[in-house]
């Protein structure tokens, strides 16, 4: 890797100063950017490690919402949100392995935005709200295509709300070489709808799939998705899965979402 | 009863206390005083002219020592293939150069064409980056049927085409073959493909090189499975420095597979440079750079025929197979299609007549070599699955139309040239049924069905050819090397042994089962014999480790050298107990004179030969020290029968292993945990070629799966519980220790297994499936349902 500066601030404020400078970067876990640091694929003048940060951490509730602070690791909200939103910790509970969990943050994850990640899926899925140093962001307006996001340059995201469904999972079928999700699929059931986003399978990124979700909302029961296909167009098609198996999965894993739901 | 020392016990591997305490000594390890370090420049692009390469820039950087290009191994030469094969018109192959540094053009993604030499590694990757390289992009050949299309770009502009070779055998077969086809009552014919494999050993190469300027000795620790080979290779084809002066050490290696056995570009490059800028160079190589330089394995694309008669006994074989040779011809490359592989295709049966064809082709890919089983896993998965297919055809039962067909006299002359000195397959298969319960399969099968999985067994068989190899034979198929192997057995005066060999262990557990075989034949302790292998400088010339030869050869080696100290022994003890030599006997480390009791102790004795005041010198010299050369007569033939259970995901195509049996012949087996040890690895490389791993290119010769990230390697938790029995024991009849080998087996035996068993899965769903490409991911079983 570069040779880079590295600061470690206490507070949201000093970070968002620090981020102030040209070339500087934030760094959660470091489970994405320093691989790619050791590539040198990246080369930030300064890291600022947001670990630091004792207000972007925790997981705690608020009234209907699960409230996670933005550098809190996967191993943390696996265990933190079990109680609150199984479904959630459930999926933080099966990211890479354990030492990806113990590193890796939801803020990193999301704003990553990898579009075979796991969280976006979560956050698009349960309707959350993504919050900065400056403002909040509805998810549905967050994420904006493979690796891009409703961030402006230096923002922080320091929480993240997720509004508690009545049941939800998250079913996911590995690639096979990386064990992010092939395809997986985040059902939540709220009283006014369910929703239901897929990750892993589309060239634009995470998305809601919108027809499964009316049928959903009608009649929240595998049978209610019978019929219901996605064109293949815009999926992704590699070494890993054809374009036209990831559109038939992402029916699969739906079903199997529902079936599941708790 | 289980042994507790000493031939057929299951010894606790002595290295393992290193290796699981971090005080392995690896060549990364090694850290010499006044070291640089080397950062290649690697190729992007699969295909293209070097214009020029500017080094100035890079010259001028921070901590950097010197830059080279091709231009500063002018006068050095080629990095050598080590084996010739004959073409079917009796034209040897076209035998391209193969540069230290990529001269001219640069052939594959991942050639070095520039190494730069700095203080630090981060220094030499800073500094690499400033190198300019104009290069003018060529089209890639990738495809091996379209490089031999007559208007294919060339891969070598000197070859006539990127055809290396094509081979016919046996030639003289051909013409019975043909005709066999034409009188069969059913011909079965598939195609398939031999996924490519990248091995992927746990410790990635590394290579440092020494120069001593007072004395001119040069030093190179390497990871090498056979430092020997390594030495003669280097010293005399690449870098012309003879062997006296060139000490070659392979310390701690963490596992092989085949890939450390060639001579790579970077070990010349180290020693070249070392005395270049007259200081120690190391080169670790990244996981990155393992990808695109290590030797990949396999990637065979075959068209096999099975002819048979009206009551299904087989009658002829013909197969058709192009081999990716990759851009280079590596050192072994050449011998892995043909005699690693055609002489293997009578399999476990009686096949009369059989005719291999083997096309191989240049390509702007990494080399392909020997990787675990070596031609061996080619022709077993292609003759196994054109079986499980014909029986699919003629609907009769797989496993009833392979024991119809098995060879059941022994010794077994194939028409490929090889004689089976003994086996059993009839043993191996029954042993095979009764471990995996294949009677209990039905009940299983509507057990999965009811939670709604389909499942599906696949049984196969596999024959290899182990302990290589006869040197004379081996030459007459077109080695440049000599295949036997050595042993010095050194006795200290207090009875102690230090055993070297010039085999090397690279996880196999050498240093416990070799030494399990000297106590035995001398009946001490195990841990009075140290076991010594890895160092020119302290070893005999061996020719190392692949090919599963140690024991069957290097063991062998060590008998005879071993059997030589018993005899000079037997004349010491006879001096000391004043009796004829003819009746000593050496039983549970003590010498006796038969039929009386006096007897002298093993370190009496050896004590004498270093002490010798009362010895007969004039008989006989000094000292207790004796080495071995053995060249095999034979080849081993090592064989068995693998079952395969899975369960497949009908909506998501995905496999699960449910179980996995095997019932190996390995001959006489020195340590029985240390075998069941190398089958299962095996086993988990076989599986993982079968499901997970694909080495892919792009059109545009992209290394598609060049990082961990795409290249699937498989986990404990994609491995079921292996049943594993190798009590069906034929021993080899032309060593003295009666071995075969076992360290290829698993990988050669189970791809057919997991693929059979997936078809089989498919099939009782009523899918009209007869194969299904490797790796068999979900996505592609999923296809095959559709
Ligand atoms: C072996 C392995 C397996 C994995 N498997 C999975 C998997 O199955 N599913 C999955 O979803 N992911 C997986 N990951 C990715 C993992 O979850 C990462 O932790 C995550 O993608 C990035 O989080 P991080 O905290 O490590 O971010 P970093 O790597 O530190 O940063 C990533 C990016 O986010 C920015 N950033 C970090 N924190 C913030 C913040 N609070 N606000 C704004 N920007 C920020 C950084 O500047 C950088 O651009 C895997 C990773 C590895 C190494």
């Amino acid at each position: 890797m570069y040779n880079f500066d590295f600061v470690r601030p206490t507070t949201v404020d000093e970070a968002v100063k620090a981020l102030g400078d040209e070339e500087a970067q934030a760094l959660g876990g470091g489970q994405t950017l320093i691989p790619t640091l050791k590539q040198r694929l990246a080369s930030p003048s300064k890291l600022v490690s947001l670990t630091g940060i004792a207000d972007m951490q925790g997981v705690s509730k608020s009234g209907d919402s699960v409230v996670i602070g933005g550098g809190t690791t996967h191993r943390v909200v696996a265990e933190e949100a079990a109680g609150a939103y199984p479904g959630l910790a459930a999926l933080a509970g099966r990211i890479g392995d354990p030492a990806v969990r113990n590193r890796g943050t939801i803020g990193g994850s999301l704003a990553n935005n990898d579009p075979s990640a796991c969280y976006p899926a979560a956050a698009l899925g349960s309707g959350a709200t993504i919050v900065t140093n400056t403002r909040e962001i509805a998810a549905d307006d967050y994420f904006q295509g493979m690796f891009t996001t409703a961030l402006e340059e230096g923002e922080i995201i320091t929480e993240v709300r997720f509004p508690i469904p009545k049941k939800s999972h998250y079913a996911k079928i590995a690639q096979p070489a990386s064990r992010f999700p092939l395809v997986a699929v985040f059902v939540a059931q709220y009283s006014d709808g369910v929703r239901v986003a897929v990750t892993g399978a589309s060239n634009n990124g995470v998305f809601r799939w919108s027809e499964a979700e009316a049928a959903l909302s009608d009649n929240f029961a595998t049978d209610a998705l019978d019929g219901l296909t996605l064109p293949s167009d815009d999926m992704i098609g590699d070494l890993h899965g054809t374009a036209q198996y990831r559109a038939h999965l992402v029916g699969v894993m739906t079903k199997r979402a529902v079936a599941a739901a708790s | 009863m289980p042994k507790d020392g000493g031939i057929g016990a299951s010894s606790k591997r002595r290295e393992d206390i290193r290796f699981l305490t971090g005080e392995g000594n690896y060549t990364d390890d090694i850290n010499l005083r006044g070291q640089a370090y080397v950062f290649f420049l690697r190729s992007d692009i699969a295909h293209g002219t070097i214009n020029s390469i500017d080094t100035s820039a890079a010259e001028g950087m921070p901590g950097v020592v010197k830059v080279f290009t091709a231009a500063d191994f002018e006068g050095v030469g080629s990095i050598p293939c080590g084996w010739q094969v004959t073409d079917k018109h009796g034209e040897v192959m076209q035998e391209p150069a193969h540069p230290v540094l990529a001269s001219g053009k640069v052939r594959h993604v991942g050639e070095p064409m520039a190494a730069v030499v700095a203080e630090t590694l981060e220094q030499a990757r800073d500094a690499a980056e400033a190198i300019e390289v104009d290069i003018s992009e060529l089209p890639a050949v990738v495809d091996m049927k379209n490089a031999l299309k007559p208007d294919a770009p060339k891969v070598h502009d000197d070859l006539k085409s990127n055809l290396c070779y094509d081979w016919g055998f046996v030639e003289e077969n051909k013409a019975a073959v043909e005709d066999a086809f034409q009188k069969a009552a059913h011909v079965t014919t598939l195609e398939l493909r031999n996924n490519r494999l990248v091995a992927n050993p746990m410790e990635p190469r590394v290579a440092v090189g020494d120069f001593a300027r007072g004395t001119g000795d040069h030093t190179l620790y390497t990871t090498s499975q056979n430092p020997h080979v390594i030495r003669l290779l280097m010293g005399a084809f690449v870098l012309g420095i003879p062997e006296h002066k060139l000490r070659v050490v392979a310390p701690d290696v963490g596992g092989g597979f085949g890939t450390k056995i060639f001579h790579y570009q970077e070990e010349a490059f180290v020693t070249f440079a070392a005395k270049a800028c007259n200081r120690p160079i190391k080169w670790t190589s990244s996981r990155t750079e393992a990808f695109m330089s290590d030797a990949h394995g396999r990637d065979h694309v075959t068209t096999i025929q099975l002819a048979l008669d009206a009551e299904n006994n087989f009658t002829a074989l013909r197969t058709d197979t192009h081999a990716n040779m990759g851009a280079y011809l590596s050192t072994f490359a050449p011998s892995v299609p043909t005699w690693l592989h055609g002489t293997l295709m009578a399999g476990n049966y009686r096949t009369p007549l059989i005719y291999v064809n083997v096309k191989a082709v240049f390509t702007n890919t990494v080399p392909v070599d020997a990787y675990r089983g070596a031609g061996r896993p080619e022709a077993t998965f292609q003759l196994e699955r054109v079986i499980d297919k014909a029986a699919i055809e003629l609907g009769v039962d797989a496993v009833a139309l392979r024991r119809q067909n098995f060879i059941t006299e022994f010794p077994y002359a194939t028409p490929v040239a090889v004689e089976y000195d003994t086996g059993d397959y009839v043993a191996t298969m029954d042993k095979l049924t009764e471990i995996a319960d294949l009677a209990g399969f039905d009940a299983r099968r509507k057990e999965s069905e009811a939670r709604g999985k389909l499942r599906g067994l696949g049984v196969n068989c596999y024959i290899e050819a182990c302990g290589i190899a006869p040197s004379k034979l081996v030459g007459q198929l077109g080695a440049r090397a000599g295949l036997f192997e050595s042993a010095t057995v050194r006795v200290n005066a207090t009875g102690g042994l230090v055993v070297m060999t010039g085999s090397h262990s690279h996880g196999q557990g050498h240093e416990t089962s070799f030494a399990q075989v000297v106590a035995s034949m001398i009946g001490i302790d195990e841990n009075m014999i140290e076991i010594v292998h890895g160092d020119t400088a302290n070893t005999p010339m061996g020719m190392g480790t692949y090919g599963s030869r140690s024991i069957a050869v290097g063991g062998s080696a060590m008998v005879r050298a071993t059997e030589k100290i018993i005899a000079k022994a037997k004349k010491i003890a006879s001096h000391l107990l004043e009796a004829s030599e003819s009746d000593i006997e050496l039983k549970d480390g003590a010498f006796s004179v038969a039929g009386t009791d006096k007897s002298v102790a093993w370190g009496d004795v050896t004590l004498a030969a270093y002490v010798p005041h009362n010895y007969p010198l004039d008989d006989i010299e000094p000292g207790l020290e004796e080495t071995a050369f053995y060249d095999p007569s034979n080849f081993t033939y090592p064989s068995g029968a693998y079952a395969c259970e899975v369960e497949v995901d009908r909506d998501t195509g995905q496999v699960t292993i449910e179980r996995f049996a095997a019932a190996d012949d390995f001959g006489n087996i020195i340590n029985p945990m240390i075998v069941s040890g190398q089958v299962h690895g095996g086993i988990a490389q076989g599986i993982g070629q079968a499901l997970l791993e694909n080495c892919a290119y792009d059109e545009n010769g992209q290394l598609l799966s060049a990082s961990y990230m795409d290249y699937a390697m498989p986990r404990a938790y994609d491995m079921p519980f292996f049943n594993v029995d190798h009590s069906c024991q034929t021993p080899c009849t032309h060593n003295p220790l009666g071995v075969k080998g076992c360290g290829e087996a698993g990988a050669i035996g189970s791809p057919p297994a997991v693929v059979g068993a997936v078809v089989d899965a498919l099939r009782s769903a009523g899918k009209d499936v007869t194969h299904i490409d490797m790796p068999l991911s979900p996505s592609r079983v999923w296809a095959a349902m559709q």
